[in-house]
C-alpha cells in the first residue's frame, strides 16, 4: 500500500481561501445564496466554507445546511447499508442559488442522490456543485463540478482520503494506491 | 453498526439492544422526513409489501401502510374476511401465492399467537409480526418506548407502569421486554383475574392496587380492556373495574408527581381512562401514534436492506 500526500496543511487553506474567493466573486453578498453540505463528510468542508466566507466577507448570517442522502442512494441492498446522519436545513431554498458541496467527487452517484434529496425540501433557482477533490474520469453520471480544490486522475482501485482536523486531527489529502 | 441481527421482525424478544437502539436512532431520521414538506423517500423503490391482516385493526393497519407508502413501496392489501380464508384456504397456501406474485416482505396480523413465526420458518419473505394472538405487538413497543424515551430523554433507570388486562395483552408482552432490554423497571397493575399467572417470572413487579402503582412510576400505559376476549367473566361489572382500575384527573392530580400517559388504542373513553385524562397535557396519545409511523418506517427500511 502507497500513500501519497496530495494536498498538505500550508496548502490545504491555500485551497480553501481560493475556494472562497471563487464564491464570493459569484454571489456578492450571499443573500440570496445557501451553503448545504452532504453528510457525512462534505459537512466538515462546508462548515470550513462557511467560516472562512464570514472571516472573508464580514457576513454573519450567511445560511448553511447539511444534507443526509441516504434514503435517495441507488445501492441500497446492493451493499451494507450505512447509517443514516442527520439532515438540518432550518431555512427555506425555494428560489436560491444552491452551493452543494461535497469532499471527493468520484462516480457521480452521490451528487445525484444528493440532488434528488434536496428537490424533495425545495425548489431551488439555481445549484452549483463544490468540492474538495475532482476524480477525472471516473464519473459514471454526467455531473462535474463548478469550484473544485484540486483535479486528481486517478484508476478505480486507488482512493482518495480527506482528512480533517475535527475527526482526524490535521487537514490533509491522501492518495492510496494498491 | 447499520444493520439488524434478525432477517424479521417477529417479536421484541429476538432483538438486541443495539438493534432496538438501531431502529430508535433510523426513526429519528424519518420523523425529521415526515415533518418535510415531501414527506417520502425513494429507498423502497424496487419493494413490494404485502400486508395481510387476519384480524381486524385501524391504526397499525393505517400505520403500516402509510410508513409503505412515504417509503415508496409497493402494496397490496389483504383482510381475511374478503378473502379465500374463508374457503378454507391453508395459511401458507394464501401466503405462498401472494410470494409468487413476487412480494418481498409481509406484515401480518393474526388471531393466533405463533402465526408470524410459523410462516417465517416456512415461506421465504421477509415477516413483520404486527400482532400474533396474545403472544407479542413488536412495532407497538417500540413505538410506546421510543415515545418515552422522546418524552423522557432516556429509558434507563425510568419506571413504567402498565395497567389493565395484562391477560391477554400482547402489547404488554412485548413492552416488557422492550423496556428492560432498554433498562427500564416494569410493573405490572390489573385485578389477579386478568394476571398471567407467571408473569412475575419476567422480572416485573407486580401490583394490584392503581394508586400504588402510579406513585411509583414515571410513566403509566393504560391498555384498553378487551371486551371482545372476555369470554369468561374476569371482573364482576365493568362499573367495579372502573372504580378499581380507571384512572380520572382527581387521582392523576393527587399523586406525588407528574405522570406521563400513554395508551395504545383505541381508547374505551370512560373505562381505563376518562376523556379528560386522555386529552391532558400529561398525555402522550397521540404523539405515540405519530411516532408510530417513524418506526414502521425504521423497521422496513432495516429489513428490507436485507431483501436478497
Amino acid at each position: 500500500m502507497q500513500k501519497r500526500l496530495l494536498l498538505d496543511l500550508t496548502h490545504f487553506e491555500i485551497t480553501i481561501k481560493r475556494l472562497c474567493c471563487q464564491l464570493i466573486e459569484n454571489h456578492d453578498d450571499f443573500s440570496n445564496s445557501v451553503i448545504i453540505g452532504l453528510q457525512p463528510r462534505g459537512v466538515f468542508l462546508a462548515h470550513r466554507i462557511h467560516k472562512n466566507l464570514q472571516e472573508l466577507t464580514g457576513i454573519k448570517n450567511i445560511a448553511l445546511g447539511e444534507l443526509d442522502v441516504t434514503f435517495y442512494r441507488d445501492d441500497f441492498r446492493r451493499r451494507e447499508i450505512n447509517a443514516p446522519s442527520e439532515t438540518r436545513i432550518d431555512f427555506s431554498i425555494a428560489d436560491k442559488k444552491v452551493i452543494l458541496i461535497d469532499d471527493v467527487l468520484f462516480t457521480g452517484r452521490t451528487i445525484r442522490s444528493g440532488m434528488d434529496a434536496m428537490l424533495d425540501i425545495g425548489r431551488p433557482a439555481k445549484v452549483e456543485l463544490m468540492v474538495l477533490v475532482n476524480r477525472r474520469y471516473s464519473r459514471h453520471l454526467p455531473i462535474e463540478p463548478d469550484y473544485v480544490g484540486i483535479q486528481v486522475d486517478t484508476i478505480r482501485s486507488e482512493k482518495v482520503i480527506v482528512e480533517w482536523k475535527e475527526t482526524d486531527g490535521k487537514d490533509a489529502v491522501w492518495l492510496l494506491t494498491e | 453498526m447499520s444493520s439488524l441481527s434478525t432477517k424479521h421482525l417477529l417479536g421484541i424478544k429476538d432483538l438486541s439492544a443495539e438493534d432496538i437502539q438501531l431502529i430508535f436512532s433510523t426513526a429519528d431520521n424519518f420523523k425529521e422526513v415526515l415533518n418535510r414538506q415531501i414527506k417520502k423517500v425513494p429507498s423502497l423503490r424496487d419493494i413490494t409489501i404485502a400486508n395481510l391482516f387476519f384480524e381486524n385493526s385501524t391504526r397499525t393497519r393505517l400505520s403500516f401502510e402509510l410508513a409503505e407508502k412515504r417509503l415508496s413501496a409497493d402494496i397490496v392489501n389483504f383482510s381475511a374476511s374478503s378473502s379465500s380464508v374463508s374457503k378454507g384456504e391453508t395459511l401458507i397456501d394464501t401466503v405462498n401465492n401472494i410470494l409468487a406474485m413476487k412480494v418481498d416482505i409481509v406484515v401480518m396480523r393474526h388471531p393466533h399467537a405463533g402465526a408470524a413465526n410459523f410462516l417465517a420458518r416456512h415461506v421465504n419473505a421477509r415477516i413483520v409480526n404486527a400482532g400474533d394472538g396474545a403472544h407479542e405487538h413488536p412495532t407497538q413497543a417500540l413505538l410506546d418506548a421510543y415515545s418515552i424515551r422522546e418524552k423522557e430523554g432516556s429509558l434507563k433507570g425510568k419506571k413504567v407502569v402498565i395497567v389493565g388486562d395484562i391477560l391477554h395483552s400482547r402489547v404488554a408482552l412485548s413492552n416488557i421486554f422492550c423496556l428492560q432490554k432498554m433498562g427500564a423497571e416494569v410493573m405490572v397493575c390489573g385485578p389477579t383475574t386478568l394476571m398471567p399467572k407467571y408473569i412475575s417470572s419476567l422480572g416485573v413487579k407486580v401490583s394490584h392496587n392503581l394508586r400504588e402503582a402510579l406513585n411509583w412510576c414515571d410513566v403509566a400505559n393504560m391498555l384498553r380492556i378487551q371486551m371482545e376476549r372476555q369470554d369468561i367473566r374476569y371482573f364482576p361489572s365493568l362499573r367495579e373495574y372502573i372504580q378499581l382500575f380507571g384512572l380520572n384527573m382527581d387521582m392523576l392530580n393527587s399523586l406525588k408527581k407528574p405522570v406521563t400517559i400513554m395508551h395504545p388504542g383505541p381508547i374505551n373513553r370512560g373505562v381505563e381512562i376518562t376523556s379528560e385524562v386522555a386529552d391532558s397535557v400529561q398525555s402522550i396519545i397521540l404523539n405515540q401514534v405519530e411516532n408510530g409511523v417513524a418506526i414502521r418506517m425504521a423497521v422496513l427500511y432495516l429489513l428490507a436492506s436485507r431483501v436478497d
